[in-house]
């Protein structure tokens, strides 16, 4: 009878796992990617003339070399962009100052009052960053609010649980309308 | 002397620590699955700003980072750079770096490059601006401004 080997000790083994595991907590990091998706706009084309677009459907938001915010010729605090926007393309008074609407019939939706809005984003070579997101999340906040709404009213469910035929036909009767316009020195130098 | 042999004959039995390293091990892959390695080192500080209406970015692999931001090394001044992998960069040389970055890639996935742009809160849009026109011109036309989820300006 062969003699029998002994058995490897495997008490450090844990200590050998500990080490990988410390190791790669190091080396990671958890936090996914996340950020507001755009998609830019394709370059100019040499003597093309700009779509011509009523000036009440229009929303103009410009932010200057100190962070301000002019909003269709208004100075607005940050905080009330959102609403101003909802307002703009909603236009519950039907006022002619705010966007146009036009019954369109949509799938699934059916015939809905979508807004010929438009956002202007211009911003200056001096606007810090961080507050042309803003500007930009709130634009982005105002359209999903809307989104929402709308999904609530026709689907009852709020616009993440729609399937993907209903969250396209709300898709097009809210669509992500921000245009920014070409780089420009407004404002001077700070 | 009876007693003391009474009372050690009732030692409680070693735990036993076979099983502490399959339990150890199952933390490791947990971890390797949640997290993603670190792509190399950043030169540049990138604060990025907080956000509420944010998207995650889906398909790691066909995402291209560009990273602006002021140095960390103090001897390349306080002006914002441009990172691209692992040097800094000039907004001419994105055109280059993003047709590397399409090379790289299955032919069919290219038109779904993603240009995620990590900037600092505190730096100023002119240098973004640059980049955005670079990136228009070679026709990287999908770009996410990478933020932190966060509260929003509004209350």
């Amino acid at each position: 009878m062969p003699k029998k080997s002994p058995e490897v000790n495997t008490g450090s083994m844990a200590d050998i796992s500990f080490l990988l595991l410390t190791f790669f907590l190091l080396v990671s990091n958890i936090d996914t990617d996340m950020g507001l998706s755009r998609k830019l706009p394709p370059l100019p084309q040499a003597g093309a003339i700009a779509d011509k677009v009523n000036e009440r459907n229009v929303f103009v938001v410009l932010v200057n070399a100190r962070n301000q915010l002019l909003v269709e010729g208004v100075p607005t605090e940050i905080g009330q962009l959102k609403e101003k926007t909802k307002e703009f393309f909603l236009n519950p008074s039907n006022s002619s100052h705010l966007s146009e609407k036009e019954m369109k019939t949509i799938d699934l939706i059916g015939d809905y009052n979508k807004s010929k809005g438009v956002v202007s984003l211009r911003n200056d070579r001096s606007t810090k960053y961080g507050t042309y997101i803003q500007v930009q999340n709130e634009i982005a906040a105002a359209i999903n609010e809307m989104r929402n709404d709308l999904a609530m009213s026709k689907f009852n469910k709020s616009f993440e649980d729609l399937n993907d035929a209903q969250r396209k036909a709300v898709s097009k009767a809210i669509p992500v309308a921000v245009s920014e316009a070409e780089p420009k020195d407004i404002g001077g130098k700070k | 002397m009876a007693r003391f042999k009474k009372a050690n004959k009732k030692e409680t039995p070693g735990i036993n620590t076979g099983s502490m390293s399959d339990i150890i091990f199952m933390f490791l892959f947990f971890f390797m699955v949640i997290t993603t390695i670190r792509q190399g080192t950043l030169f540049v500080t990138a604060h990025v700003p907080s956000a509420t209406e944010v998207q995650k970015l889906e398909r790691k692999n066909l995402v291209s980072y560009i990273y602006i931001g002021v140095p960390i090394d103090k001897k390349f001044g306080k002006e914002p750079r441009i990172q691209l992998n692992d040097q800094f960069a000039f907004p001419g040389e994105i055109t280059e770096f993003i047709e590397k970055e399409r090379a790289a890639r299955d032919e069919k996935d290219r038109e779904f490059l993603t240009t995620s742009l990590k900037v600092d809160t505190a730096v100023v849009m002119g240098i973004v601006t640059d980049v955005k026109q670079e990136l228009r011109k070679v026709g990287a036309y999908k770009i996410n401004y990478s933020t932190k989820k966060g509260k929003s300006a509004s209350k």
